[in-house]
């Protein structure tokens, strides 16, 4: 800029140029922002050598000292591990979640737009009590309220062979391993393929003769038949256990702990109000005509709502909906108020057994981060696949 | 040219489609009994609902024993503050009547005016009463809860005050309409220092659905500023500026409230430098609370600074505007205008967000309402379910008016019609 360049233009001054404005700005602000970053860095440092307090990550090494209940975690092992079973927990009720708020917000969705007054009023007190209750409340109500107010395992309610419901948890039939399963997973890899190529076959004759391709149906049973036939011809590798009741716990099955039944019920009707509010916001924002055109093609109720509204609702809903599932995730570290052992219980235990707080919470920080981004780049990998060609 | 355009007629509103009345069988008909699975659905749903409403009343008014509320009913609205200073909470209540009756006044006063000029369509009768219902209802199981007549009259005379200023603000003349909003903040900060200010009281007398109240307002109001420049920001044209404002805002919305209320009292300490006292509990969670919705806020107003035309910025630029006084007089005040509703939705997200300090222990709402349960005249009888409903109630109604206040809001400034 100050190399003298022939030019007959008056050049403005330092001051009043804007490229070198530009530059000033942005250098006092990274300055300013740098320089309150050190601040604090040197603050932390120097409190944490003050107070005899180890600044690195070493202490995930060290064992826990704590043991976490409905998992195979010994006190034993270190503070990493102990971290990794939070992910674990974390994600296991937040998938979950993610399902069964999903199932329960269209299906609630739906009905707010139903030509049935009942129905539809039913809905809309469903959402409007459970949008404007806070989550925790929820999680505490189920919890305190029902969930730990169930019988004692002597007076369990019980569906012979079936279920066990008492206040240890919900205890259902699940499947128990005795015999090799190598080859059935085998011919359930082969199942997946066939089931693939199916799905394929019927795709590419549906676009040759415009048949109805009933994709799922097809792809699906060839599955089903495939998983069976493996299942018998490798000796039943798998058998359903039913649970037992005994004096103080139960023997067999799947068991809910209380905790996660509580925090799983909490979280998805809450996410379904919201999930819910966006799905009949969708459905309205699909074009009248749309619908008028279905009608005057002839289409049943069903037909219409399937075909034609839903498809294109659900193309507008994907965004919003993404973020629900983003929030059900970070909700639940709500976990940490009924001693649900996720990641937020985890670090709060670990806290307590002398590990660092300022590495701890950055660390419970960083993964969470990570589970957003992961969760973020799923939910826009499919709206990038469902979003209109050709448009934006 | 400007006196042709004001002597227009303005455009009559488009009506409507008739509505259409049926009578009360036909209407049965065609909303419950439509087709068999229409009926199935009706008489299921119906015996659902029946048993339903009846568990909940039974609940309500005959197992429910509500004892425990009613002895407990001071500690819940303000936790542990001190009851010899209780007169400082009433007059900071009279304080809030007077200033938001006043600012409701001046809106209405601006709302009859749209309606006179024919920009508006008039409100149908009876939206007042229907619009304070949910307030009322609240006050009014308070103040059976407490059977106090000192209790009734002192809400009496709020709600005479309110009245009275509503009155007045409709009397606000034009020109100091756009100083209402101030008044209206300078009300709820006298308020804050009548309750705070001079005689000794500590951050962490704050408690109760006092606290809750506290925590959610104080922190969208810190946070409004905080986010505003974040979303300036993030729509910088210098990139070290943007990168450092994105950064923040996508690392705060990847985290759970919870993780910086962790942060907020187990790290802040370490942020300080040696010898500063320790901030109490309350002020250590404001700060992380701060510090979460301002990310929120920042995007709710970008997306309000992306729906201003960019022609209003080239045409603030064409006439010579600097900058700042582009942003500061153009761009903002049209951003900020159309993000009102979505500011409500933060602040009542906020407001049930305020619940979760229920797992660093402070005082409020919540945790006082699970606390009561443990009391030695109360321990063990399963109360907490009366507690939580009672919470549920308190948070439902406010939650629920306010969102009720947002949508109208939104209807009125004719936003999601573009």
């Amino acid at each position: 800029m100050t190399a003298a360049a022939p030019t007959t233009a008056r050049k403005p001054p330092l001051w009043r140029n804007v490229r070198v404005l530009r530059f000033v700005l942005q250098a006092v602000f990274l300055l300013a922002v740098g320089g309150l970053l050190l601040y604090l860095v040197d603050n932390v440092v120097g409190n944490l050598e003050r107070l005899g307090i180890p600044t690195g990550f070493g202490y995930l090494d060290q064992p826990a000292g704590f043991a976490i209940p409905d998992s195979d975690f010994s006190s034993a092992q270190s503070l990493g591990d102990a971290l990794l079973v939070g992910v674990q927990n974390t994600l296991k009720v937040s998938l979950l979640g993610i399902v069964l708020a999903t199932l329960l917000g269209v299906a609630i969705g739906v009905a707010r737009l139903s030509t049935n007054w009942l129905v539809r009023r039913a809905a809309a007190l469903y959402v409007e009590t459970f949008r404007n209750i806070p989550v925790l409340v929820i999680i505490l109500f189920w919890y305190l309220g029902v969930v730990l107010r169930l019988p004692p395992i002597g007076d369990a309610f019980e569906i012979s062979g079936v279920t066990v419901i008492s206040n240890r948890g919900l205890v259902v039939p699940w499947f128990d391993q005795v015999g090799g399963a190598l080859l059935f997973a085998l011919i359930a890899l082969f199942g997946l393929g066939a089931a693939a190529a199916v799905w394929a076959w019927r795709g590419r004759r549906f676009d040759r003769t415009g048949q109805p391709h009933r994709r799922l149906l097809w792809a699906g049973g060839t599955l089903l038949v495939l998983l069976a036939i493996g299942f018998f011809a490798t000796g039943s590798p798998w058998a359903v256990e039913t649970p037992e009741r005994g004096e103080r716990s139960t023997t067999g099955g799947f068991r809910l702990s209380p905790e996660y039944a509580a925090l799983l019920i909490g979280l998805a009707l809450y996410t379904a109000s919201h999930i819910a509010e966006i799905v009949r916001g969708s459905i309205l924002a699909v074009a009248r005509g749309q619908t008028e055109a279905a009608n005057a093609l002839g289409l049943s109720g069903f037909q219409r709502l399937r075909l034609v509204v839903l498809p294109q609702a659900f193309r507008i809903s994907v965004p919003p909906i993404a973020n629900q599932y983003l929030n059900l995730m970070k909700n639940s570290s709500l976990g940490i108020a009924i001693s649900y052992y996720e990641l937020t219980k985890i670090t709060r235990v670990s806290i307590a057994q002398q590990a660092p707080a300022v590495q701890a919470i950055l660390l419970l920080m960083a993964i969470y981060l990570l589970i957003s981004l992961a969760i973020a780049l799923v939910t826009n990998l499919v709206n990038r696949r469902l979003s209109l060609k050709g448009r934006r | 040219m400007a006196t042709q355009i004001d002597a227009l007629e303005p455009l009559p509103l488009p009506e409507g489609p008739p509505e259409r009345r049926l009578p009360p069988r036909q209407w049965i008909r065609e909303n419950l009994f439509g087709s068999i699975f229409d009926s199935v659905l009706t008489v299921v749903f119906g015996a659902f609902l029946a048993w339903a409403a009846y568990r909940i009343g039974k609940f309500v008014f005959v197992d429910a024993d509500w004892e425990i509320i009613r002895r407990n009913l001071t500690t819940l609205m303000v936790g542990s503050f001190p009851r010899t200073e209780l007169w400082r909470v009433w007059a900071a209540l009279f304080v809030l009547a007077a200033s938001l009756g006043f600012g409701a006044g001046a809106v209405g006063a601006q709302r009859r005016r749209e309606v006179a000029e024919g920009r508006a369509e008039p409100a149908p009768k009876g939206v007042a009463a229907r619009r304070l219902a949910p307030v009322v209802i609240l006050v009014s199981v308070l103040l059976w809860f407490s059977g106090s007549l000192e209790n009734l009259l002192l809400v009496l005379a709020i709600a005479a005050v309110g009245a009275v200023s509503n009155v007045v603000g409709r009397r606000t003349p034009r020109r100091l309409e756009r100083y209402v909003p101030l008044l209206v903040l300078a009300g709820i900060l006298i308020a804050f220092l009548i309750i705070v200010a001079f005689g000794g009281i500590k951050w962490n007398d704050w408690g109760g659905f006092m606290l809750t109240i506290f925590l959610a307002v104080g922190g969208i109001l810190l946070s409004f500023p905080v986010g505003v420049l974040l979303a300036l920001g993030r729509r910088s044209s210098l990139p070290a500026v943007r990168i450092v404002c994105t950064a923040y805002i996508e690392l705060i919305r990847g985290v759970p409230l919870v993780a910086l209320l962790f942060m907020g009292v187990f790290m802040l300490g370490f942020f300080l430098p040696e010898g500063v006292a320790r901030p109490d509990t309350v002020v250590r969670v404001l700060v992380a609370l701060v510090m979460f919705t301002s990310a929120y806020v920042a995007e709710i107003v970008r997306g309000g600074l992306q729906s201003v035309p960019a022609a209003q910025v080239e045409a603030a630029q064409a006439l010579g505007l600097s900058p700042y006084r582009t942003t500061r007089q153009i761009v903002l005040p049209q951003a900020l205008r159309s993000v009102i509703p979505g500011l409500v939705g933060q602040f009542i997200s906020l407001y049930k967000d305020t619940s979760l300090v229920f797992i660093v222990g402070l005082a409020d709402l919540l945790t006082i309402s699970e606390n009561i349960t443990k009391q030695p005249d109360f321990l063990a009888q399963g109360l907490i379910v009366e507690t939580l409903v009672f919470a549920s109630f308190i948070y439902w109604t406010g939650s629920y008016w306010m969102s009720r206040e947002s949508q109208r809001l939104e209807r009125r400034l004719g936003l999601g019609e573009r």
